[in-house]
């Protein structure tokens, strides 16, 4: 049965459910259960924002802290992913990769191919990404591509509380390693999520509003401020589709190049940097495989070639706006 | 001192002849330029990776290095689908997708030589933990260089394993050098089994041109390890025969120094004269060993010459387990 729960509960019941199914789930990072070692509580945390807070009560064996030491521990899941356990291990914020990016695209990425086959990792990497928290230049990117980017690697986004709990599930039971994208302002998002447990597949989108005037190809945060881009033109009579691509890698070519045929006309949506970006890489896509449906030059939205600044006026305008999104489209609309 | 049986020195006899031969022949096939890319040769160094492995089973997991053939004929890899491998071709340990630098057979507890120097730290943590929760004594092994041991994943990972309690261990393979550069310039302390006691473990020191002090010292550390009693850091000590690659025109070494150690120290002759001298092995016995390892490594080389490469199929597959 369904209730309303919010993206953030949505995670921590994905990975209960997982955990109580499945002996070899196990879950690790900074601070997961917090208090390791101190005099005060165990669980103090349940990891900086709170999303595994209550795993380790229920599971005292398999919620791991670990000292600051990325390298370790990212390697240490995937090592434990290849000797047979499922580690979900927390990155804390996308941006700290740099830290232990070797462990994730020399090693977990290449295991099975390198190996000639005979190899299997599956282990997930969840981290947060995306600005708005006013958490300046290195807790607040979308490197989403450059995880795209590698082959070996699945890399996930979901955009709602529904997909969060259904792309972590089927996460967690995929054999490939998978990064998995939590957008920190999407936390206190809620919506209906079914309590029982259920996997959503990789690499379908989600056609999230039906148009016919132009697609809005986006994921992550970005779908909620397409879709109230969305409902400002309906308004104005500018029907537009916005597709959720909920997974970059694999990418459901198929539902963008469809809704491509029907429109013609594309806005892509991405909040990370423009350059070698989702946003590039999907424009690329529909100029090699559906130039012929296009009634209008594809229009990226994404940041600016900037890191992520602090003020908040700044900040304000680094991100993608509904507003931005609404002139782009209409750019499309009215292009002869 | 533990007693080896007649049965386990012919093993660890055996285990080092054949990794000298391999790497001698991958040496000198390598001359001819019939082997592609980069390798890395072990030898001179048979006595680490064999006095490690004859205490581990196949459940038990090592992470090795660049110069890894040892450590893979030791725990058990084919040679002769090791030796396809390194030609490049379809019937190789990797299918030909991997490489002298990163053999690997997961079914025999071989996490795979690593082209990232240090990388196999967290690794074996990881291998370590799982074996941690199976609950069947196994342990994790991570073979390292000198090199290795300055990067900053292998200090992490030792840490972690006092931290996590691992049942690993961390063998340091101080073969002299780091590509061409000196471990007594690039360690900043005297040994690297000092730092041991930074991560709160023992921390050990052996010659590595000694078969038997290299299995005594595994034999203390495997046992701590499936006990309960946390992670050990063994220092290895000698020097490998070969340069950092081959092709390695090695100037940066010591006159007469490779053929000094060949003559004096090497860890075949001082077993060969240990063994015969106490009367444990016949020297016609050992022959006779030399000679069939001398016939497995023809074969290898005969067959990998003549084995398939990878069909262009091959390119796109193995990538993923499962791809939409």
């Amino acid at each position: 049965m369904a209730r309303e729960i919010s993206y953030q509960q949505a995670i921590n019941e994905a990975l209960r459910q997982e955990m109580e199914r499945d002996s070899t789930v196990l879950v690790m990072g900074e601070d997961n259960a917090g208090g390791e070692g101190s005099p005060g509580e165990r669980d103090a945390w349940g990891g900086v924002l709170g999303v595994t807070k209550g795993l380790y009560p229920r599971f005292p064996d398999r919620v791991l802290d670990t000292p600051i030491s990325e390298s370790a521990f990212i390697g240490a899941a995937i090592g434990a992913a290849a000797a047979g356990m499922r580690p979900v291990a927390e990155l804390m914020f996308i941006d700290f990769m740099g830290v232990c990016f070797d462990q994730i695209f020399n090693q977990a990425a290449k295991f099975k191919y390198m190996f000639g086959g005979k190899a299997e990792t599956p282990v997930v990497i969840r981290t947060m990404v995306g600005a708005g928290l006013r958490a300046a230049g290195q807790h607040s990117q979308m490197l989403v591509s450059i995880f795209t980017h590698i082959p070996g690697l699945k890399v996930v986004c979901p955009a709602t509380p529904y997909d969060a709990k259904g792309l972590l599930i089927q996460s967690i039971r995929d054999n490939d390693p998978v990064i998995f994208c939590e957008h920190k302002m999407l936390y206190g998002v809620t919506g209906d999520v079914p309590e029982e447990s259920y996997a959503i597949p990789f690499g379908e989108a989600n056609v999230v509003r039906d148009g016919k005037d132009a697609t809005i190809v986006t994921f992550g945060r970005m779908v909620h401020l397409a879709n109230e881009a969305a409902g400002e033109l309906a308004k104005k009579g500018v029907q537009c589709e916005v597709i959720d691509l909920r997974t970059t890698s694999p990418l459901d070519e198929d539902t963008v190049l469809e809704s491509v045929g029907k429109t013609g006309r594309v806005v892509v949506v991405d909040e990370s940097n423009p350059r070698c970006s989702i946003a590039s890489d999907i424009s690329s896509l529909i100029a090699m495989k559906a130039f012929g449906d296009l009634k209008a030059p594809v229009q990226m939205v994404t940041a600016p070639h900037t890191p992520v600044p602090f003020a908040d006026s700044l900040e304000d305008l680094y991100i993608p706006s509904a507003a931005s999104i609404q002139t782009a489209v209409r750019r499309v609309v009215e292009y002869n | 001192m533990s007693q080896l049986s007649n049965a386990q020195l012919v093993q660890a006899y055996r285990t080092m002849r054949t990794i000298r031969e391999f790497e001698e022949r991958v040496h000198t096939e390598f001359a001819t330029g019939t082997i592609p890319g980069f390798v890395h040769l072990y030898a001179g160094e048979e006595a680490s990776a064999t006095g490690f492995c004859m205490h581990l089973r196949d459940d038990d997991y090592i992470a090795s290095t660049h110069r890894g053939h040892g450590h893979c004929i030791a725990k058990g890899v084919d040679p002769v689908e090791m030796m396809a491998e390194i030609y490049g071709k379809a019937t190789g340990s990797c299918r030909g997708k991997g490489g002298s630098m990163h053999i690997a057979d997961l079914s025999k507890g071989m996490m795979g030589a690593n082209g990232i120097v240090g990388g196999g730290g967290p690794l074996i943590c990881g291998a370590a933990l799982a074996a941690k929760y199976k609950k069947k004594g196994g342990v994790g092994v991570c073979f390292f260089g000198d090199g290795a041991s300055n990067q900053g994943t292998i200090l992490e990972a030792m840490n972690l394993a006092s931290v996590w309690n691992l049942p690993a261990i961390f063998v340091a393979e101080n073969n002299g050098y780091a590509e061409s550069t000196s471990s007594t310039w690039s360690v900043a302390c005297d040994n690297i089994a000092d730092r041991a006691s930074a991560f709160g473990m023992p921390g050990v020191i052996v010659d590595g041109f000694d078969f038997f002090a290299v299995y005594e010292a595994a034999s203390e550390a495997v046992r701590r390890a499936r006990e309960g009693g946390g992670p050990t850091l063994v220092e290895v000590k000698f020097m490998r025969y070969y340069g950092h690659f081959e092709g390695d025109a090695q100037t940066y070494r010591g006159p007469g120094e490779v053929e000094k150690l060949r003559q004096e120290k090497d860890c075949l002759l001082r077993f060969r004269n240990r063994v015969t001298s106490s009367g444990e092995i016949k020297a016609f016995e050992l022959d006779a060993i030399d000679k069939e390892v001398l016939a497995l490594i023809d074969r290898a080389v005969e067959k990998a010459k003549a084995a398939p490469k990878p069909k262009p199929a091959d390119l796109l597959t193995d990538v993923y387990a499962s791809y939409p």
